[in-house]
């Protein structure tokens, strides 16, 4: 196939583009008239906020780097001299630090979402799997970001958290100095996390690209979980969507700049504030509460490599589950035995995992931690492959549209 | 679906409320800077300025911070002229490569009050005084805290045996702290006339060191709450839209 694209495009300029590159096309087809499933609730938002707090971490970082300096006797200062010198510095660090929090908010809700309405499932395999990766690739970046203002949990993070992979026998303790660059933390270690920290980011807008080109193949599950059928069932992306998406990034924009102004340092920890400092080891070394619950994990198996591979695992487990999800009904709506376990019993032992992770594993906490744990596992390798194959679902609507009519007869039924 | 939003939220606010790491109780004080509307009180923040220069600048640098940023706390030019210019700054280089000392101006950092951390430790019996420029922040309750370790000094209990070159402090983690007593009743005299009991010192320097550490803190609140404002009314406005938009559909 050679020679120019058939725009329909009326104006002459953008015509005259959009045939020899159809841009403009294809952003109309998969964004301004993209069929869309008409029953989206507000959790349908997660997706577009996660993008727009990308752009708003890249901006920011990009013009905090432009002031910070990676090197160890000079990144406490910059950080200071950024917070007290730069214009409007404390609110592009301020941003980018809770920045990095909301993200983790944003994306452990869309990730919730996707558990809740089996938006894992064929066809959709590829796209939650990419999804996985991106949380590992913010995972990855947002650990190496917080070691960049070398602050005594930069530095202690940075220790224990590399110093894991010495768990692995006989190649652990060369992987752990490659990592390094050298025989502790120190300088190479903070240059290279600096490179990375903004290398990775890029990398992750790849990805990204890559998961909305598969979901715009399958197109968007939805909260009944039967695909559409069709035109009756969708609507337009715009404008219903990108208005409804809207409301969603005003409430958004609104918690993020709660935190901004007026807690900016409450979800960090205060030992970051002290400069660090090899020689003195805190009192308690706690990695940011987006990682709480894997680290609880980590220490609530007593063998260190073991628990290394069941951190791990926790994440990889997630890889698998559109095979270890034997049920045929996608949406939790449907599961009347499975629902209370994903909307209830996951999310409270994830949160228990969490505090766990920010106590000294003494007493009752190594034992919670334990229990947490193991229904973690149990959750996803024991009790998705058999309640899907026991559980009695209920019947599901004949399509998204039929769904839709029947609730609102309903609803004026009640208001008659 | 309402099940899952009810338990979704729970677990947010649940992961958001970590509990801090126990030590010695320390009592909440009211503050100025406190609330979405705090304000310094810039009269405290002088007398606090005085007590630090006075008093804690023997001991602690506040190394971030230039002269210049004194204006901040409603000191004229000329004032914060006069206090840079007390203080001894290395200079320019001469041609034979002898540094010369020179008298400081606004934009130099405040200097610190020893040459580096040995002659620090050397100078206090082997402990290190911290800098103080973030030290508020680098605390968890940070102003009540230093207020609780400034106005902690009581006696030990019966039968606590403090250590030699240590001090017993109420608020202090392990209550055996190196620093002696550094504020008591009229430490200081001040110039507007306010009684300087231990408690007025205590709650002036740090009212002067959360600004030293949160220099920004008045502006960011006032802009959060201007900023608030503005989303609050986009939010009506686009929810107005959507509802319309959707109105053919609902």
């Amino acid at each position: 196939m050679s020679g120019l694209f058939k725009s329909e495009i009326k104006n002459p300029v953008i015509n005259w583009i959009d045939c020899r590159l159809p841009l403009f096309t294809m952003m109309s087809k998969e964004y301004g008239s993209f069929p869309t499933p008409k029953n989206f609730n507000y959790f349908w938002n997660f997706g577009a906020l996660a993008m727009v707090n990308l752009v708003i971490m890249i901006l920011t970082g990009v013009f905090l780097a432009m002031n910070y300096t990676p090197n160890t006797t000079m990144a406490f200062a910059s950080v200071q001299h950024i917070m007290r010198d730069v214009n409007y510095g404390w609110l592009l660090r301020y941003a980018h630090a809770n920045g990095a929090s909301m993200f983790f908010i944003v994306v452990y809700i869309h990730i919730f979402r996707g558990l809740y309405y089996g938006s894992y499932k064929a066809p959709r395999e590829l796209l939650w799997q990419l999804g996985v990766v991106i949380m590992l690739l913010m995972m990855a970046t947002a650990f190496m970001g917080y070691v960049l203002p070398w602050g005594q949990m930069s530095f202690w993070g940075a220790k224990v958290i590399t110093s894991l992979f010495s768990a692995f026998p006989v190649v652990g303790q060369p992987i752990v100095t490659w990592l390094w660059g050298g025989f502790s933390v120190d300088n190479p270690t903070l240059n290279r996390f600096f490179s990375l920290h903004y290398l990775l980011p890029f990398v992750l807008v790849g990805v990204i690209f890559l998961h909305i080109v598969a979901l715009h193949i399958t197109g968007s599950n939805n909260p009944l979980g039967v695909e559409v059928k069709g035109p009756a069932d969708t609507l337009p992306f715009h404008p219903y969507y990108t208005v409804k998406d809207s409301v969603g990034i005003c409430v958004f924009l609104i918690v993020f700049s709660v935190l901004i102004f007026f807690a900016p340092n409450y979800l960090g920890h205060v030992d970051n504030y002290i400069p660090a400092n090899p020689l003195s080891t805190p009192a308690d070394i706690v990695p940011e509460w987006y990682f709480l619950p894997f680290y609880a994990i980590l220490r609530s198996v007593p063998n260190k490599l073991l628990g290394v591979l069941m951190m791990f695992s926790s994440i990889g487990v997630l890889l698998v589950i559109p095979w270890l999800d034997t049920s045929k009904v996608r949406s939790s709506r449907f599961r009347p035995v499975y629902r209370p376990f994903v909307a209830f019993v996951l999310p409270i032992c994830l949160v228990t995992l969490g505090e766990v992770g920010a106590h000294s594993p003494v007493g009752i906490w190594v034992i919670l931690g334990r229990v947490a744990t193991a229904y973690y596992f149990f959750h996803f390798l024991v009790l998705m492959p058999v309640l899907g194959k026991l559980e009695t679902t209920l019947p599901l609507p004949e399509s998204i549209s039929e769904a839709v009519l029947k609730a609102k007869t309903l609803k004026k039924a009640e208001a008659v | 679906m309402r099940i899952a939003r009810i338990a979704l939220m729970g677990a947010l606010l649940g992961a958001l409320v970590h509990t801090a790491p126990a030590r010695a109780e320390v009592a909440a004080q009211s503050w100025s800077f406190d609330g979405p509307f705090g304000t310094y009180d810039r009269a405290s923040l002088q007398r606090g300025y005085q007590v630090y220069s006075e008093v804690c600048s023997n001991c602690h640098s506040l190394k971030y911070l230039s002269y210049r940023n004194l204006e901040d706390i409603g000191l004229s030019e000329t004032q914060v002229k006069a206090i840079a210019a007390a203080a001894t700054v290395p200079g320019d280089m001469d041609e034979n490569g002898t540094v010369h000392d020179r008298g400081g101006l606004p934009s130099d950092h405040f200097q610190p009050p020893f040459p580096n951390d040995n002659a620090a430790r050397f100078a206090n019996n082997g402990a290190l005084p911290p800098d103080q420029s973030s030290l508020v922040n680098a605390r968890d309750d940070g102003p009540d805290y230093i207020y609780g370790v400034l106005t902690g000094y009581v006696t030990p209990p019966a039968g606590y045996i403090v250590p030699d070159g240590m001090n017993y402090n109420a608020a202090f983690p392990g209550h055996n702290i190196a620093m002696p007593q550094p504020l008591q009743d009229d430490q200081v005299t001040y110039t507007d006339g306010t009684k300087a009991t231990l408690q007025q010192e205590s709650h002036d320097v740090v009212t002067f060191l959360t600004w030293a550490a949160n220099p920004e803190l008045e502006q960011r609140k006032r802009m959060g709450v201007h900023v608030i404002f503005f989303l609050i009314l986009l939010t009506g406005v686009v929810y107005a839209l959507k509802r319309k938009i959707w109105a053919a559909v609902h």
